[in-house]
């Protein structure tokens, strides 16, 4: 009776871990299978480099979105990586004890925010902000760039700071030896040694920056047409989605639907990327 | 730092070899600006929301029902504690579960472990617009359900299992072995020792990661309007439609007509974050005083 217990409970345990590959493989055929189509039936080139997306005229062109989300990307990555990986810097070698008690909480605290919370944020803050002195109407792709440029620091300071931690004290010392300062060591002795995992933070970052929604919706501007200019509107993949699956149906729903399944091949992409890098580093 | 400790500098001392090599200085100014910039944008942020948002709580906000013009949040509260609670009950179960097979009865080189570490990783990586797409997808249409609480709290639910494993595994792990060697020897078998012993050991950290969890669920916002729906009253059954919080707080700055209502809306949600890291940090600090 015990015996058939043990047994039994070893497979309820191995059911639940297989739960995660059901679910990746679910969401997998799911998507594809509801994407697939629509990108067959407009065409593959039509859909990824058309230009116009008219869902009233059946033009349903994605390439604005895809380079409006390469933009923001690109925007957020400038801001929030040097300010990131200065800031983990910071807090693993200059920061002391008293100050790191307050910074480590600020950060996490950072990255608990709700993405509407910063979304309301960019609205009432950034745009009028950004209205006022730059040309354009303040929902731009510089606008939502500063603000994923916030959003993903978190990500940025937690995964470099624990990297450079991991580099042996040994090269920061060795560096104070032959008489570098120590600023100089830190910087060429120890975060050339931290890079890989440096490298996964900002895949991660990317990663997040691509995938967030609710934030960009709320400040870029979500017109889908080409990029005019970094203080122009924009609408990215997800913004897409988010905005037009309330009404859309038919063709339309299936192309909204195809846009997720260009998101998620662009994400699975960062993903092996990511993994990639963080190998290199426990390597 | 552990330099200074043994050769203290003086100020004087420091400026003086800053002098001699300005580029350590330039360094230090572009680290200590950055760390200040990360503070100060944190700091103005919650600021600027609790300054605007405090005076606009006002009692009507968290009346029991909701009406065009008292656009209460409180049935959005309440929705998003179903909702929390729905989830935790689908995803910590199957998370403690696949984290005790993974940790506890897979052998090293295990193919299936592989496999589900990766998928997991995946998991974690999916944006919550791409969950919301497969909610509404399999859930709401292959599954019949409609927007509803349900859907939206299997789809959440998929959404944080990767957190719950995880923070489960590295809990289970820190469990010392000489524990289940003990329960071994004292005649016990593999599955009174993994929940007598080992698991009630990791209880901690696995609260850690259902706390993490929790933040996740009350902040979603993306996953949620295409599954659950954005129904405004409390959901009255588990297939009714019904907004959390966070949707609520979207369809008000959307419509625009409620900027003040939104303000103390973001006031609710930044006090439910805060508590939820003074929980885990409350925890974390209870789990590295166990280990010493």
């Amino acid at each position: 009776m015990k015996k058939y217990k043990e047994k039994i409970m070893e497979i309820v345990f191995l059911i639940a871990a297989c739960v995660c590959i059901l679910a990746v493989a679910l969401i997998c055929v799911f998507l594809f299978a509801n994407g697939i189509p629509a990108i067959k039936q407009i065409g593959l080139f039509d859909f990824i480099l058309g230009k116009t997306w008219r869902p009233a005229n059946n033009l349903y062109g994605i390439f604005p979105m895809i380079l409006g989300s390469i933009y923001v990307t690109t925007g957020a990555i400038l801001i929030g990586v040097p300010i990131g990986i200065l800031t983990a810097v910071f807090m693993a070698k200059f920061c002391p004890p008293k100050i790191y008690r307050f910074l480590k909480p600020s950060i996490e605290l950072l990255a608990g925010i709700p993405s509407v919370v910063y979304g309301f944020f960019g609205l009432v803050v950034l745009v009028p902000v950004i209205r006022d002195m730059f040309p354009g109407n303040g929902t731009s792709i510089f606008t939502a760039s500063i603000l994923l440029g916030i959003m993903i620091l978190p990500t940025i300071i937690g995964v470099s700071e624990s990297s450079i931690r991991a580099v042996p004290e040994s090269y920061y010392e060795g560096s104070l030896a032959l008489g570098a300062s120590h600023e100089r060591s830190v910087f060429f002795a120890t975060l050339p040694a931290a890079k890989s995992g440096i490298t996964a933070a900002v895949v991660l970052g990317i990663g997040r920056a691509i995938g967030e929604t609710m934030a960009v919706v709320m400040v870029a501007g979500n017109q889908a047409r080409m990029p005019a200019g970094i203080f122009s509107g924009i609408r990215t993949l997800t913004a897409n989605i988010v905005i037009e699956m309330g009404y859309a149906t038919d063709l339309h729903r299936e192309a909204l639907i195809a846009t997720g399944v260009v998101l998620f091949v662009f994400i699975l992409i960062i993903n092996l990327l990511f993994s990639f890098f963080k190998r290199r580093s426990k390597a | 730092m552990e330099i200074n400790a043994i050769n203290k500098r003086t100020f004087a001392q420091k400026m003086k070899s800053y002098k001699r090599s300005p580029l350590s200085f330039i360094i230090l100014l572009f680290v200590v600006i950055a760390a200040a910039i990360t503070v100060l944008v944190l700091g103005f942020l919650i600021g600027y929301i609790l300054i605007k948002g405090i005076p606009n709580l006002s009692l009507d906000l968290f009346s029991w029902t909701y009406t065009s013009d008292n656009v209460s949040m409180m049935p959005a509260i309440i929705n998003t504690l179903i909702m929390t609670v729905i989830s935790l009950l689908i995803a910590v179960p199957f998370g403690i579960f696949s984290a005790i097979y993974l940790v506890e009865y897979a052998k090293k080189g295990n193919k299936i472990v592989e496999v589900v570490r990766v998928t997991a990783e995946t998991l974690s990586g999916i944006p919550s617009i791409v969950y919301g797409l497969f909610g509404m997808l399999f859930f709401v249409i292959a599954l019949g359900w409609g927007y509803s609480i349900l859907a939206g709290a299997f789809t959440l639910a998929i959404m944080v299992l990767p957190v719950i494993m995880r923070t489960t595994e590295e809990a289970l792990l820190a469990v010392p072995d000489s524990f289940r060697e003990g329960s071994f020897g004292l005649g016990a078998g593999k599955l009174d020792t993994v929940f007598k012993i080992v698991l009630p050991s990791a209880v901690p950290g696995i609260l850690s990661g259902v706390i993490l969890s929790i933040g996740r669920i009350v902040g979603e916002t993306a996953a949620l309007m295409y599954t659950a729906g954005t129904a405004t009253a409390v959901a009255n059954n588990l297939f009714a439609s019904g907004r959390t919080l966070s949707v609520h707080m979207y369809s008000l700055s959307r419509e625009g007509l409620h900027t003040d209502q939104s303000y103390a809306t973001a006031v609710v949600l930044l006090f439910i974050v805060i508590l939820i890291n003074w929980l885990s940090g409350f925890i974390a600090k209870r789990i590295s005083k166990g280990n010493n």
